[in-house]
């Protein structure tokens, strides 16, 4: 008590009256953040975790899934997200040297190459309707007509066809009932695809709307060296999402892409 | 405040070195996507995978600082990691091995 006169004449306008120090208070921060993004990882691991034994269980139905997907959209959104993660990179950099413009320039970057990662998604998912392939559309009559789809479409048929081949691990005896099941199995590809990509995109949704409000902040030149934790939290954020992309990309775009081209 | 800056200038990654990961995570995207289209049997998904596990140390490492970063985000991060990996491990190790069971 007797030290806090000094301290509260002298101290940076953002040290909250808890901590010693800023140094102290950005380390109490960046813990506690990746504490956040800890839970994150269980969130995504869960998914990956049930994703993989299905995609184990249901090999040729995973194949036919994941071959259905345009693999250039996913890898030209990967390279999108990399260098989105760069200029995150570097509007971190800039608060940390004390470049006000830097900030701005680089975060309004990091915020149009998000843009255009979910446009490429919103295509991705549009060509997925398209194609009957939204988990509901594949199997059941009429059970979901929406979209001008039925279970004579052709999303059954192309599955169905690859699966009577037995080289795609179909069974050539029953056709019909192997068919069946897998475009059943394929449904289940589709809804981890969905479930996976969306939760993503929720969060690159979160982190447009995290990166606006440190544009706001970073315009009126409240950060600099000796305060920009607020930048570099939300750098970690956005860091993060990238590194669920990096996972999600081979694991749902690329399963056993040399049978079946681009 | 000149020394503290120069000290932070030591302790932190500088563009050229952000310029040098945003390379090697486009060779390694790159790699992932020519390889994809090779068949090397089973070992298509473990090259896939080894590169993305490549690639999120790189950005974890540099782009989120760990590398720099006190003892104890060392250790969290770590901890994290390693609790995804026990629960990826353990629970593909009961579901590949209930075949081997008799019925």
């Amino acid at each position: 008590m007797s030290t806090s006169q000094t301290t509260t004449t002298e101290h940076h306008p953002a040290l909250s009256h808890q901590f010693d120090s800023m140094e102290q208070q950005q380390d109490a921060s960046t813990f506690g953040m990746w504490v956040f993004l800890l839970t994150e990882i269980m969130m995504f691991g869960g998914l990956f975790t049930a994703y993989l034994i299905y995609r184990i269980k249901y090999y040729p139905a995973f194949v036919a899934g994941s071959t259905s997907i345009s693999v250039s959209w996913g890898f030209a959104n990967t390279l999108v997200l990399i260098g989105s993660s760069f200029t995150m990179a570097m509007a971190v950099w800039s608060a940390q040297t004390g470049r006000r413009k830097g900030q701005v320039w680089f975060l309004i970057g990091t915020m149009i190459l998000g843009a255009a990662f979910l446009g490429v998604k919103a295509k991705e998912y549009y060509d997925k309707w398209d194609e009957c392939h939204i988990p509901g559309h594949i199997i059941g009559k009429g059970f979901n007509t929406w979209g001008g789809c039925s279970a004579s479409d052709k999303s059954l048929g192309n599955i169905a066809e690859e699966i009577r081949d037995p080289e795609h691990g179909g069974n050539p005896k029953t056709p019909e009932v192997a068919a069946q099941q897998t475009a059943q199995q394929t449904e289940i590809f589709f809804s981890f695809y969905f479930a996976m990509t969306g939760l993503h995109a929720f969060h690159m949704i979160i982190g447009l709307g995290l990166l606006a409000w440190l544009l706001l902040r970073a315009r009126s030149g409240e950060f600099g060296p000796s305060y920009y934790t607020p930048v570099e939290l939300g750098g970690l954020y956005w860091h993060f999402v990238d590194i669920v992309w990096i996972f999600l990309f081979p694991l749902l775009y690329l399963i056993s892409r040399h049978q079946h081209g681009v | 405040m000149a020394q503290n800056s120069e000290h932070e200038q030591h302790s932190h990654p500088t563009p050229g070195l952000y310029l040098v990961i945003l390379t090697a995570l486009v060779i390694g995207t790159c790699a992932t996507w020519a390889i994809a289209f090779l068949d090397l049997g089973i070992f298509n998904p473990v090259v896939a995978l080894t590169i993305a596990v490549i690639k999120a140390v790189l950005v974890i490492l540099f782009f989120m600082h760990v590398y720099y970063s006190s003892k104890l985000t060392k250790l969290t991060v770590a901890a994290g990691f390693f609790w995804l990996l026990i629960m990826i491990t353990m629970s593909l190790s009961d579901y590949l091995t209930r075949a081997f069971l008799p019925q």
